[in-house]
């Protein structure tokens, strides 16, 4: 039973959210908000059991002379932030809590942001390395796609008309067919989970 | 007598030029009419506006004789409503030169906090009229009054197409998956990606060091994050067998409850609820970057021996693979996000694209009725194939009813 009743459950509703979805309703648009209101509350008792799961974690690996550095940063920053953030007008600009999410939290996030550079680069490098014959035609169509950036004189117009063709046709092509294949992919996964066919989201087979 | 005769013979000249322009004196000195008024929009109707929540009517019209000819001075067309047809009217938006209608359409009965004046009630008789627009604020009388009524529909028409294509694939899924049943064993291609996820896992075991099983920066609602929960449920299994350590740092609490929930009973089916700890599932932050620092950290601290992205994945994917690839781990990597397809299978060394995410199930897991949706899948997409073939040979030939049929107006 404790089995059965999630899988008619998700049944039950996965056929009324087909239905409402071809309903343009005022009663159907107040269904649909009310489900994603759920969602909502559901994510809000979920993040109680998050904060818990972080903390305990933290807590444990306090003990760990490995870990215990990140776990005091973590848990230090954890509690200012709570602590700052506890009334209303610290929420405001110009508070504690203001600025530390301004001048650090942003900061930090952009510094990991920015690594991305640099591994683009090394990503690139290795993906180009044209040791079989498709890897050759990535480096070419990659260099064709990277020259349009150049100032390379009248081969530059020339140039233009082959990114343009690239973009548009193969590219484009294998795009769409990805998507395609995506969209076929998501109903068939739909309907599995709503047929009761794909359970191992419920935590078993 | 001279000066007489000369002044007779100015004046006579005087109405002669006069009479011989093109405008007569006498309509110069009387005209007090300013530039011209253009003439009224005629026909005014209204209709409900179709596959709504029935809080819009579509005014319409046939345009002004002087918008784009005639004296071809109009601007746009105003319009206004009432609630009666002798009350007053308020104006509620233009339309511009060369249009026929105006929509008028509010669903909000409360805006800031007090009464929307905007909000159109279902069922109840609105009434219109509109009047044309020329430069300089010059306005033409308004047309007759024209009402109408907004209507709550109860289908979209719009989505005919999708519902017969949804219906269709529908039925060859319920068809392949009977067919399943009636014991006919289906081929399917092998995919890389999946034929090493037992070589990853093996590996992770003979290295003595765990594996990393990253769900996305996605939510647990999201499809590809419930196909990552279906291999992270094989994974976890193989793992539990092998007594290999899984990590599964997640971004999201309701992701990680119903990851504990997976893992745990992949242990149990394993025979192995002994070694499963709820710790190895944790909940980092919901934040994107530094999501990404704290896999980052469990990476470059565990020294992973194989990593899985399996989800949701935005602008994190290539930090997290080319991390993984500095810490020399086997990475298998799947998401459905096109962008982010490219940095995957530059970065790690196999990659389900798209569908094969979703498909992973019925690889991992072999069993009839899961591949028999695959089959399903492709049928669906020869389908596609032939309506976009045949499609585009009618569309060269200025047929365009195949493009009408899939055409969806939402």
């Amino acid at each position: 039973m404790r089995k059965q009743i999630p899988i008619y459950f998700v049944f039950g509703s996965g056929i009324i959210m087909i239905v409402q979805y071809f309903i343009p309703s005022e009663e159907s648009d107040w269904l649909f908000t009310y489900a994603n209101d759920w969602v909502i509350v559901v994510g809000i008792f979920a993040l109680a059991l998050g904060i818990w799961s972080l903390l305990r974690s933290e807590f444990r690996k306090l003990k760990d002379p490995k870990e215990r550095f990140y776990a005091a940063v973590l848990l230090f920053g954890f509690f200012i932030m709570i602590f700052t953030g506890l009334k209303a007008e610290n929420l405001e600009a110009g508070s504690l809590m203001f600025d530390i999410f301004e001048n650090v939290l942003i900061p930090i996030q952009a510094t990991i942001f920015s690594l991305l550079a640099f591994y683009v680069a090394s990503a690139a490098y290795r993906a180009f390395r044209a040791r079989t014959v498709l890897a050759t035609i990535l480096l070419l169509t990659a260099f064709i796609i990277m020259a349009r950036l150049l100032p390379l004189g009248p081969i530059s117009e020339v140039n233009q008309y082959g990114v343009a063709w690239i973009l548009a046709i193969p590219n484009m092509a294998a795009k769409r067919a990805i998507t395609m294949g995506v969209g076929l992919g998501a109903i068939a996964t739909c309907i599995k989970i709503i047929l009761g066919i794909e359970r191992t989201y419920l935590g078993h087979d | 007598m001279g000066k007489k005769m000369l002044f007779m013979l100015l004046l006579s000249l005087l109405l002669f030029a006069v009479g011989n322009a093109q405008t007569p004196l006498e309509e110069v000195l009387t005209d007090t009419t300013g530039p011209p008024v253009p003439t009224s929009p005629s026909n005014v109707y209204v209709e409900d506006k179709p596959d709504d929540d029935g809080h819009g009517v579509i005014v319409r019209w046939d345009l002004s004789p002087d918008d784009g000819a005639g004296m071809d001075n109009v601007l746009g067309y105003e319009v206004y409503r009432s609630d009666s047809p002798d009350g007053e009217y308020s104006y509620v938006g233009m339309a511009i030169k060369g249009s026929d209608e105006y929509e008028d359409q509010d669903d909000s009965p409360i805006k800031n906090g007090v009464p929307n004046p905007d909000f159109i009630e279902t069922e109840k008789t609105y009434y219109y009229k509109v009047r044309s627009m020329a430069a300089g604020g010059i306005f033409s009388e308004h047309s007759e009054i024209a009402s109408g009524q907004a209507i709550e529909n109860w289908f979209h028409s719009g989505k005919i197409g999708i519902l017969v294509g949804v219906l269709i694939f529908w039925s060859f899924v319920v068809y392949f998956i009977f067919k399943a049943r009636g014991g006919k064993d289906f081929y399917v291609r092998p995919l890389a990606g999946i034929n090493a996820v037992d070589d990853a896992i093996g590996r992770a075991t003979e290295m003595g060091r765990p594996i990393l099983f990253v769900l996305g920066t996605g939510t647990a609602g999201d499809i590809a994050t419930i196909a990552g929960f279906t291999i992270l449920s094989r994974v976890a299994k193989l793992t539990a067998e092998y007594q290999t350590k899984i990590l599964v740092p997640v971004n999201e609490p309701v992701m990680m409850a119903v990851a504990q929930e997976t893992v745990r009973t992949a242990y149990l089916e394993a025979g192995r609820p002994d070694i499963y700890k709820p710790e190895l599932i944790s909940y980092e932050t919901a934040m994107q970057f530094p999501y990404v620092a704290a896999v980052n950290g469990i990476m470059l601290r565990e020294r992973t021996a194989t990593n899985f992205y399996m989800g949701v994945f935005h602008a994190e994917s290539l930090i997290l693979a080319e991390t993984g690839n500095i810490a020399g781990s086997i990475q298998i990597s799947g998401t459905d996000q096109i962008s982010q397809l490219p940095f995957f299978i530059a970065a790690t060394d196999y990659t389900l694209i798209g569908e094969e995410l979703y498909a992973a199930s019925a690889y991992l897991s072999k069993e009839p009725i899961l591949v028999g949706t695959l089959k399903a899948q492709d049928w669906g997409k020869a389908i596609l194939m032939l309506l976009l073939l045949i499609g585009a040979i009618l569309i060269s030939a200025n047929l365009s009813f195949i493009r009408d049929m899939v055409t969806v107006n939402i």
